[in-house]
């Protein structure tokens, strides 16, 4: 009996990690499920969500597991967003919307799985080649630097016509983000964070969160684990832009700029910065009560009927988010992954 | 007027302006440099401040001018010592990054609140109209320079010299400056951590204030998302600059608001448009050279590198 003791531990903590990628899941598949058993104009809400955990955890795949501060991420969701808007466009609508783009962005036009891989590969190189400069620095001074990405991005996007719409709208792009693929693709974002949190790279990486000159002290080059991250959460986030392009049909500059900046990372604090159960939970509940609350202003019965004033949803949101982050700065999950136990004392 | 003439009148303007918002720049920049010295964070609904300073300035327009800007001045700093008390006091111990996601959703409730109360009347904006005067200009050698720019001027340099004396001179800057250099054996030596941030916080609420009462000369019209944009380049300025001490987040603040006025009147409106792309880059390759602040002296042990 004693013999087996190691063994039967070891399986425990490979089921307790398996449960760390089946819990977030099984929520998102839950979600997914969800959307096809509501009318079609609440379908929208649950369609949001999934794209907006998609964001959150590619965020939090450089967020959270390296401790930095970045503000620049939504500038990837932006290129993913605009790339596969501008490839999907079918080619007879494209030269009358675009008329001023380069020829080989005006004559082609790609199926809308490949724009998803696309949007992935050029938010992934765009990441690098920002990341590579940008990963020498710490605390503020990286979170300033990302922000200038941000800013770089916005203004580039929204006055060069030769790749996209300048500061009109983008629109006649296919919308197929439907239940299927909003709930497959949450999954891959949630399914690669997973499996790099758990790989050498992103252990390396967490290790330098934890304690930066420790982790160098040990030979972790700081710099190299943070541009992967750096790099993997740009491919995800563009994947997620893209994702976001194709539900919405139409975008705009706007639209992938600070007010999402700002949003989705209220989404990650709120659900725990350092666990991708949190990043997972965070956007959910921030996008339900969105949802929720963008409902009750028409009036909802729940139970009794809730009717708020016109307008109001925003104050309700500000001051819910607001309030959770005072009451638990941890966020809900504590920044801990999703477990069966009941676990005291410090977060892993 | 000959035609270089007319070029060096242009430019005189052009730095006149420059100046003018470089000091209005400057007040914000100590504003959110004060409580991050003894908070260690980074206010990002200041600019909801200025906002509802502003606002009050709106809706108190029939009132004296006198009256209208005391208005102001109550609102501003009851708003900013209950910020504290509401939202810093709680997350003292708090890292960075969720203080400063915080006060993003403190900004964001402050915003919609403003929307919602401007749209009372259907349209979105308020004019305040109490100072407007002051932005006629006047001619000074040869240059038109609006009135409000030499009040903002003289207005910063008075500040500013007044907050240092403070600083250098009373007992309570001395407990500021004990406690923006170690929180911890300040606090030791008796330093007492609430009258020392709630102090920092007053005087911010009270350049806030000023601000508005400035801004809204300039930009008469108030809307929910007034002083934000400012707000973000100052924030970049103040980090720039070197948010670690007082006066070179104060230089960043000013520095930022100079260069963006003088880019601003330079240039011809066609080339302007991708301007902040310019801006930016400039700002990414100054903290890759000086991560600790374009102005801060020698390495800074604040902030590290990898």
């Amino acid at each position: 009996m004693k013999a087996s003791k190691p063994a039967s531990r070891r399986m425990k903590a490979r089921l307790e990690a398996g449960l760390q990628l089946l819990a977030p899941a099984t929520v998102v598949v839950a979600v997914g499920i969800g959307s096809s058993y509501v009318s079609s104009s609440n379908e929208i809400y649950f369609l949001n969500a999934l794209v907006s955990v998609a964001i959150v955890v590619a965020i939090y795949v450089f967020v959270g597991n390296s401790g930095v501060l970045s503000f620049g991420q939504i500038s990837f969701v932006a290129v993913g967003a605009f790339t596969a808007g501008v490839m999907t466009i079918p080619l007879e609508s494209k030269l009358g919307v675009l008329p001023e783009l380069f020829p080989l962005l005006r004559e082609h036009t790609i199926g809308n799985v490949a724009s998803l891989g696309l949007a992935a590969a050029v938010g992934g190189a765009f990441a690098f080649v920002v990341g590579l400069p940008l990963m020498r620095l710490s605390g503020l001074a990286a979170g300033i630097a990302t922000f200038a990405v941000l800013e770089i991005t916005h203004n580039v996007l929204r006055e060069w016509v030769k790749i996209g719409p300048g500061a009109t709208t983008l629109s006649l792009v296919p919308e197929t983000t439907g239940a299927l693929q909003a709930t497959v693709g949450a999954l891959v974002v949630v399914s690669v964070a997973f499996a790099y949190q758990r790989s050498r790279l992103g252990r390396l990486l967490r290790a330098s969160r934890e304690d930066a000159a420790a982790a160098q002290g040990v030979g972790v080059s700081v710099h190299r684990q943070r541009l992967w991250a750096f790099t993997l959460s740009g491919a995800l986030a563009a994947f997620a832009g893209a994702l976001l392009v194709h539900l919405l049909g139409s975008i705009t500059t706007e639209q992938v700029y600070l007010e999402l900046t700002f949003i989705t990372l209220a989404m990650l604090v709120v659900g725990g910065l350092t666990s991708l159960w949190g990043a997972v939970l965070g956007a959910l509940l921030v996008s339900g009560l969105d949802s929720f609350l963008s409902e009750a202003e028409q009036g909802v019965k729940v139970g009794f009927v809730v009717d708020l004033p016109q307008g109001s949803r925003l104050v309700f949101l500000g001051a819910i988010m607001a309030l959770m982050l005072i009451l638990r700065p941890v966020g809900i999950t504590g920044g801990r992954e999703f477990s069966l136990r009941r676990r005291r004392g410090a977060p892993a | 007027m000959t035609g270089p003439g007319l070029i060096a009148a242009l430019d005189a303007q052009t730095v006149a302006d420059a100046v003018g918002l470089g000091a209005v720049y400057a007040l914000m920049a100590v504003g959110i440099g004060l409580v991050f010295g003894v908070l260690r964070l980074i206010n990002f609904a200041y600019g909801q401040l200025v906002m509802a300073g502003a606002y009050t300035l709106a809706f108190t327009s029939d009132w004296p001018v006198a009256a209208s800007i005391a208005a102001c001045f109550v609102v501003v700093i009851a708003l900013s010592l209950a910020m504290e008390r509401a939202v810093f006091r709680p997350l003292r111990t708090q890292s960075p990054a969720v203080m400063l996601v915080t006060t993003f959703a403190v900004a964001f409730f402050l915003q919609s609140v403003a929307l919602l109360i401007d749209i009372g009347d259907d349209t979105i904006g308020e004019p305040a109209a109490s100072v407007a005067s002051l932005n006629q200009a006047i001619d000074v050698g040869g240059v038109d320079v609006r009135k409000i720019t030499i009040v903002a001027v003289v207005t910063a340099v008075v500040a500013l010299s007044l907050l240092a004396i403070l600083l250098a001179r009373t007992s309570i800057g001395l407990h500021m400056r004990a406690a923006a250099a170690d929180f911890q054996t300040a606090r030791l030596v008796g330093v007492r951590a609430n009258t020392v941030i709630g102090f920092a916080v007053l005087l911010s609420g009270v350049l806030a204030a000023t601000v508005a009462v400035i801004l809204t000369v300039q930009f008469p019209l108030v809307s929910p998302d007034f002083a934000l944009r400012d707000t973000i380049v100052v924030l970049v300025g103040v980090v720039v600059g070197g948010i670690d001490r007082l006066w070179t987040a104060t230089l960043g603040g000013f520095t930022i608001g100079f260069a963006s006025g003088i880019i601003n009147g330079a240039l011809p409106t066609d080339e302007t448009v991708f301007l902040p792309s310019a801006v930016f880059a400039l700002v990414i390759l100054v903290l890759l050279l000086r991560p600790a602040g374009l102005f801060a002296r020698g390495p800074s042990s604040g902030v590290e590198r990898v």
